[in-house]
C-alpha cells in the first residue's frame, strides 16, 4: 500500500520462514550485539525486526524510504522511560552527550497530565502588583525570549538496591535536560510592577492536583523562567504544556508545570508539598523546609548494571551535574576509591547543567570497584551515601546525592553498590 | 570581581538594590562588555536594562477572576472563606468521601495516612508515621489541600462547608482539637500544631560542608 507521500512500501513484511527464524535471526542478533558495543544492548528485537535486517541484507540495492513529514527513531533503537503510578524514570544508561530526547523526559506529577487547549491557557499574575494581570500564550511569545541549557531533577531521586541489580535509570532516572525557551519571570515581575515588599510568590498548576509550591521572590529576579518550548518545540504535554515555571538547579517539584497563576505575597503559602512533603528530616528531630537547591551529583552510566564488560580498554562514560553552578571536576576511581584521576569533561560544561565526563581505563580482568565523584565551583564535593546519612542523623529522604559505585565481577558482570 | 558583585547584588534583589546593580553594571559596562556579562550568567538583568517600562502585552485581570482561581489559603489565614466545621459533621462527609482511600480511621490505607499512629514500635509504621499530627506545621495547609486536590477521583468537587467539616475531623482525629471545637476562619490559624518548631530552613550552604 502507498503511504502518506504516495510512495510504495520498499520493504514489505513477508511471512516469516523456519529459516528467517533460526540461522537468519541468529546471524543478525549477534551482528548487532556488536556494532552496538559501549551501549546497554539488550537483544529485544521481535521477530519482524529480525526478519526486517534480514531483508535488507545490502541497503545499497534497494532504494531506501522516501522523505516524511516526522522523523522516526531507527526500530533497532528502543530507549524507554521506567514508569511507575506517579513518575516516569529516563534511561540514563541509553543516552549520549547530555540533552534528553524530549519524549524520554522524566516525569512526575501529582495526579496526571492535564489536556490544556493552548488557545485558552492564560497566566494569572497578582497580588502585591501594581496592576494584576492576565497573559495569553500569544502574549507570552512577544515577549523578549530567553533559553538555556540546564537539567531538571526530582528531589527524591535515589534508590539503591540490596542485590546489586539496579540501573542507572532506577538509581537516578529522575533527572533529564533540555534546552528550555521562554520569557523571563523578571520580565513579566516588572510589566505587573512586583511591590518592593513582596518577598515571596505562589506557582499553581493547572493539573488535577492544582500544584502549589512558594518561591523565594529573589529566584524570580535572578534567572527564573516561564517557558513554553523544550529542546526547539512546544512544551509536552507531560513536561507542562503550554507553560511552566523554570527555576533552574532547584528541585523538580517547584518548577510547576501547567502553570496558570502566580500571586505575590509577603510571606511563604506553607502548602502540602512544602510541608508534608518535600522537607526532609536531618536529625535532631529537626525536619528541612524549603530545601530548593540540587546538591552536586554524579553517577557512571557505562559501564553499569545490566551490562557486562570485557578485559581491555573501556571508556568510563557519565553525567555529572550542581544546582549551584557548574561542575569544575569529575573525579573517577578504578580501584574502589583507593584512589582517583581526572575525567575529562565535555565542552562547554554549562550553569546548572548535566555535564558529561569520560575516562579511558584499561581493565586487567580482575574484580574491582569503579567510582565517580565531582566538585562544583563552590567546592562542595560529592559525598559517599554514609556520609550523608551520617549528616543527616541517618535519615533517608529528599535531596540523596551520593557517590555511585559498581562492582564488575571477574566475568564482566557490572552490579550497584552502595557506598 | 566587578562582575561578581553585580551577581551577588541581583541574588538578593530588594527596589533599592535593583537600582545599586543598575548603576553598577553602568560603570561595569566599560570594564568588560556587557555582551560577555550576559552570556556568562543566563539569568542574570544585564541584558533588560535598554527594556521599555512596559512592553503593553496582556490585560487587565479582573477581580472575578482572580477570585474564581484564588483558593489558597496562608498560616495567617487569609484565604479562608466564610462559614465554619464540625467534628461530627466531618466524620460523615470522610465517611462517605475520604474512607475508601485513606482507611475507616485514616490510618489503613491504601493511600496515604492522614492520621498519626502513637508511639509505633514497627519501623514500617515508624516510617510511614508522618502525618497531620506529628508532621504538619500549619492546621490552614489541612483545608488548602482538601479544597485543591480532594478527593483525587474528584478533585475540587467539595463546597467549602464539606472542607471545613473535614478539616475539623482530621485535626480531631490527630488530637489536635477537641470533639466539640468549631473550625473557621478565625480558629483554624490558632490551632497548635506540634510539628511547626520543628521545622527549620535549608542550613545547607555552598562550599564542601557536607548537610
Ligand atoms: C481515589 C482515592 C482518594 C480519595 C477518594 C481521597 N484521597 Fe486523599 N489522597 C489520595 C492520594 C493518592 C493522595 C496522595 C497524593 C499525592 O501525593 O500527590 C492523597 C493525599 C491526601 C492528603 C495529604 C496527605 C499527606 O500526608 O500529605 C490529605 C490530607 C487527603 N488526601 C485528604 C483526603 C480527604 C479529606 C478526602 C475525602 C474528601 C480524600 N483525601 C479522598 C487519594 C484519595
Amino acid at each position: 500500500m502507498p503511504d502518506q507521500n504516495g510512495n510504495k512500501p520498499l520493504i514489505t513484511e513477508k511471512k516469516i520462514s523456519r529459516r528467517t527464524l533460526l540461522g537468519g535471526a541468529a546471524t543478525a542478533a549477534v551482528v548487532l550485539a556488536q556494532t552496538a558495543s559501549g551501549k546497554n544492548f539488550q537483544a529485544a528485537l521481535t521477530k519482524s525486526e529480525l526478519h526486517l535486517i534480514e531483508e535488507i541484507e545490502d541497503p545499497t540495492k534497494v532504494p531506501g524510504v522516501r522523505p516524511g513529514t516526522l522523523g522516526t527513531r531507527s526500530p533497532f533503537e528502543k530507549p524507554v522511560k521506567a514508569p511507575s503510578d506517579i513518575s516516569s524514570r529516563t534511561p540514563l544508561q541509553d543516552l549520549f552527550g547530555t540533552i534528553t530526547p524530549s519524549d524520554l523526559h522524566f516525569e512526575r506529577n501529582h495526579n496526571g497530565v492535564p489536556a490544556i487547549d493552548p488557545a485558552k491557557y492564560e497566566l494569572v499574575i497578582h497580588g502585591m502588583v501594581n496592576r494584576p494581570m492576565v497573559f495569553t500564550l500569544a502574549d507570552l511569545k512577544r515577549f523578549p525570549s530567553v533559553s538555556r541549557i540546564a537539567f531538571l531533577e526530582c528531589s527524591g531521586n535515589y534508590r539503591g538496591s540490596v542485590d546489586g541489580k539496579v540501573t542507572p535509570q532506577q538509581i537516578c532516572g529522575l533527572t533529564s535536560q533540555s534546552e528550555w525557551t521562554g520569557v523571563k519571570l523578571s520580565t513579566l515581575f516588572r510589566e505587573v510592577g512586583v511591590s518592593p515588599k513582596s518577598t515571596w510568590f505562589l506557582a499553581e498548576g493547572g493539573d488535577a492536583a492544582v500544584m502549589t509550591r512558594s518561591v523565594p521572590i529573589e529566584k524570580g529576579w535572578e534567572d527564573a523562567i516561564i517557558c513554553y518550548a523544550q529542546n526547539g518545540e512546544a512544551i509536552r504535554p507531560e513536561q507542562g504544556y503550554p507553560v511552566r515555571l523554570f527555576l533552574p538547579g532547584w528541585e523538580g517539584n517547584i518548577n510547576v508545570k501547567w502553570l496558570r497563576r502566580i500571586e505575590l505575597s509577603d510571606q511563604p503559602f506553607q502548602t502540602r508539598q512544602e510541608t508534608s512533603k518535600y522537607t526532609e528530616a536531618i536529625g535532631g528531630g529537626k525536619i528541612r523546609q524549603f530545601s530548593f537547591t540540587i546538591d552536586a551529583r554524579s553517577i557512571i552510566t557505562y559501564p553499569s548494571y545490566p551490562q557486562k564488560v570485557e578485559k581491555g580498554w573501556i571508556e568510563i562514560r557519565g553525567i555529572a551535574w550542581s544546582g549551584r553552578g557548574k561542575v569544575v571536576r569529575v573525579e573517577v576511581s578504578t580501584d574502589a576509591g583507593k584512589t582517583w584521576k581526572l575525567a575529562e569533561l565535555q565542552d562547554p560544561v554549562m550553569d546548572k547543567a548535566h555535564t558529561a565526563f569520560r575516562y579511558l581505563w584499561n581493565w586487567n580482568g580482575q574484580p574491582t570497584e569503579i567510582l565517580s565523584r565531582t566538585v562544583d565551583e563552590t567546592g562542595y564535593v560529592q559525598p559517599f551515601l554514609k556520609d550523608l546519612l551520617a549528616a543527616r542523623g541517618g535519615n533517608m529522604g529528599y535531596h540523596y546525592n551520593p557517590v555511585t559505585a559498581w562492582y564488575i565481577q571477574n566475568d564482566g558482570q557490572v552490579l550497584f553498590k552502595a557506598t | 570581581m566587578f562582575c561578581q558583585k553585580v551577581r551577588l547584588t541581583q541574588e538578593n534583589m530588594t527596589k533599592s538594590t535593583v537600582l545599586m546593580a543598575a548603576v553598577c553594571l553602568l560603570f561595569s559596562i566599560s570594564l568588560t562588555s556587557l555582551q560577555s556579562l550576559t552570556t556568562a550568567k543566563n539569568g542574570g538583568q544585564a541584558d533588560t536594562l535598554h527594556y521599555p517600562k512596559s512592553f503593553g502585552f496582556g490585560r487587565t485581570a479582573t477581580l472575578k477572576e482572580i477570585a474564581l482561581l484564588d483558593t489558597d489559603v496562608r498560616p495567617d489565614g487569609k484565604g479562608l472563606p466564610a462559614g465554619s466545621g464540625k467534628v461530627s459533621e466531618g466524620k460523615l462527609v470522610y465517611a462517605a468521601k475520604c474512607s475508601g482511600c485513606h482507611g475507616a480511621t485514616g490510618v489503613e490505607g491504601p493511600n496515604d495516612q492522614l492520621v498519626t499512629i502513637k508511639n509505633p514500635t514497627d519501623p514500617k509504621v515508624k516510617a510511614r508515621n508522618k502525618t497531620i499530627g506529628n508532621y504538619w506545621p500549619y492546621g490552614t495547609t489541612v483545608f488548602d489541600y482538601i479544597k485543591r486536590a480532594m478527593p483525587f477521583n474528584q478533585p475540587g468537587s467539595l463546597t467549602d462547608q464539606e472542607v471545613y467539616n473535614l478539616t475539623a475531623f482530621l485535626l480531631h482525629e490527630n488530637g489536635l482539637i477537641k470533639a466539640d471545637d468549631i473550625i473557621n476562619a478565625k480558629t483554624l490559624p490558632k490551632v497548635v500544631m506540634p510539628a511547626r518548631d520543628f521545622f527549620v530552613p535549608d542550613d545547607r550552604r555552598d562550599g564542601p560542608e557536607i548537610r
